[in-house]
């Protein structure tokens, strides 16, 4: 059942056309990449997909329901949620505070009962923080709970956002180049991460420059060059078609890429 | 010790102790007047806090709300007869509700933007008040009825003394309470990161309003309690130059912090007096005081020294 679905989805900024024309189908449970060269539109695509950009043309339908252009905090409510490339971390609250801002949805949100800390509001605050420290227990950070995000290291933040999008329980996951700057060992807790939550059911869809993450981890990949689509197939299907490799390395690189790939 | 400090109650206690010790302290009606007009700052300045310093949102309107606040209890008791306390609420409502309003188009401004918006909405409310002589007295400002609480004629600095330190203590109460809530970490969160913020759920736009009227009504209630303290009010509770004061109360005390709140108003409101033994120099050794304090402690005397504390003491 495809649980995200994008048709002929299309922005333009100033005349330049960053995603032309741009239609993919997501399984639900499944790990979506969408690949491409730099300034091919991968984030462009997502800004589209999660609401902070308006797409000029196409649609974006979530559950079998019409979601395009809605806001970010609509769209989370319908069950979407993402981290960002260029880290979107709450700086002057701590690694646990960032987590339960991720449960927003899922709390009692009842103005009074916040100013005259009711019972109602300690019990859940209680249940936020206790939610939220499984899941940095689950991201490996479970060491940082107490400490200011701006005093974490870059790795640490990537992965408390994805702790931040996991505590709201959302259908489908949008990944931003999670392993971006992360050193091989970080590379590699992202990785059986991803797979973890793909396997509880949840759908990924991610961009990552990182070709063997995507390849191991991914059982579609879609690729974007120059904010058209390229190609869509298995990750092995993919790989071993010489337009993408052409787009990555130009025409010139393809012979050694073809060798090298095997 | 660390942990007692970093408890959600400790600002509040803090300032309750702050009041109560002050009372036997302070020798004399002159000092508890002055002390009485710190605790009615502070608690406009914690309001502006939540704006600023939690959520990231200028106001350099906030006088405004404070001067409506003010002659909410000087105009409806004699206009209308309405008990000040009724018009003290009859204010915050009105306040809350002009924040509502005012609110939803302007806080869609960032930064300077919001700051020029701000400050256009204050101009407009001093000037209405000076303006409209019938209602308000005009430049010359208004006298303001005694409080009469069942019979008891609420006089006296000791008695306001007490009534404006546990509005104080109220105010910061709320507003620690807010920032510990779902409420205050939704705000917290559209400070750092808007997107982030939305992407998790919040409605900002929502929020941004919600704690503009919150701030409003604070402003107002303090307003209010100026007005009763004094016994008249004059336009300038509503003008310019009191939205600055405000504000740098807010930055000097330090930005997000519900204790730096009191203060920053302290300063701004007991430096003068104390200053007023250098004549002609007062103004010029306020100004390099001020200087001098955010060059060295740039975030805010209180989160400076919080910190500074912090990696004292490990």
């Amino acid at each position: 059942m495809s649980i995200l679905k994008v048709e002929e989805i299309g922005i333009a900024f100033g005349g330049v056309k960053a995603v032309d024309n741009v239609s993919f189908s997501v399984e639900a449970g499944t790990v979506f990449s969408i690949i491409g060269p730099n300034g091919a539109g991968k984030t462009t695509l997502f800004n589209l997909i999660s609401g902070v950009y308006r797409p000029r043309r196409g649609r974006v339908i979530l559950q079998g329901q019409d979601v395009t252009g809605l806001e970010p905090n609509r769209l989370a409510r319908c069950g979407l949620s993402r981290t960002f490339q260029n880290l979107q971390v709450f700086f002057r609250m701590t690694a646990l505070e960032n987590v339960m801002v991720g449960r927003h949805l899922k709390e009692r949100r009842g103005l009074l009962a916040h100013l005259l800390a009711l019972p109602s509001t300690a019990r859940q605050n209680r249940e936020s923080a206790e939610i939220a420290r499984q899941l940095l227990e689950r991201v490996g950070l479970s060491d940082y709970a107490e400490t200011p995000a701006s005093a974490m290291p870059y790795g640490a933040l990537k992965r408390l956002e994805i702790a931040r999008a996991l505590a709201a329980e959302p259908q489908v996951l949008l990944l931003d180049e999670p392993a971006a700057g992360c050193n091989p060992v970080e590379t590699e807790e992202i990785e059986t991460l991803i797979r973890r939550i793909a396997d509880e059911g949840m759908t990924v869809v991610l961009v990552e420059h990182d070709m063997k993450l995507v390849m191991r981890i991914s059982d579609r990949v879609h690729v974007l060059e120059q904010g058209q689509t390229l190609t869509e197939g298995r990750a092995d299907e993919v790989r071993a078609n010489p337009k993408v490799i052409e787009a990555y390395l130009g025409t010139h690189g393809t012979r050694e890429a073809s060798l090298a790939l095997g | 010790m660390r942990a007692l400090l970093a408890h959600r109650l400790a600002a509040p206690v803090a300032i309750a102790l702050i009041v109560v010790a002050l009372a036997f302290i302070l020798p004399s009606n002159f000092y508890l007047r002055v002390a009485a007009l710190v605790w009615i700052s502070a608690l406009a300045v914690i309001g502006l806090n939540l704006l600023m310093g939690f959520a990231g949102q200028v106001s350099l309107g906030h006088a405004g709300f404070f001067g409506l606040g003010a002659y909410a209890v000087a105009v409806l008791p004699a206009q209308f007869s309405l008990h000040p306390l009724l018009a003290l609420l009859a204010g915050a409502l009105v306040c809350g509700l002009i924040a509502f309003v005012v609110g939803r188009p302007i806080l869609r401004l960032k930064g300077h933007y919001l700051a020029v918006a701000t400050l256009g909405f204050g101009i407009l409310i001093a000037m209405a008040i000076a303006n409209e002589s019938w209602l308000t007295g005009g430049p010359d400002g208004m006298p303001v009825s005694r409080l009469t609480l069942f019979g008891w004629r609420v006089r006296g600095a000791s008695t306001w003394y007490w009534i404006t330190g546990a509005l104080l203590v109220l105010g910061a109460w709320l507003a620690v309470n807010l920032v510990a809530s779902p409420t205050g970490r939704a705000l917290r969160a559209l400070h750092d990161s808007e997107v982030a913020a939305r992407v998790a759920g919040v409605d900002v736009a929502h929020y941004k309003l919600i704690v503009f009227v919150i701030s409003a009504v604070y402003a107002s209630v303090a307003g209010s309690a100026l007005a009763l303290v004094n016994g008249f009010v004059t336009p300038d509770s509503a003008n310019f130059i009191h939205s600055i004061e405000l504000v740098t109360m807010v930055v000097l005390g330090g930005m997000g912090s519900v204790f730096g709140s009191l203060v920053g108003a302290a300063i701004l409101v007991v430096l003068p007096q104390v200053l007023t033994t250098f004549h002609d120099y007062e103004h010029l050794l306020l100004g390099l005081m001020m200087m001098v304090i955010m060059i060295v402690l740039r975030s805010g005397i209180v989160p400076s020294l919080a910190a500074l504390i912090r990696r004292t003491r490990p």
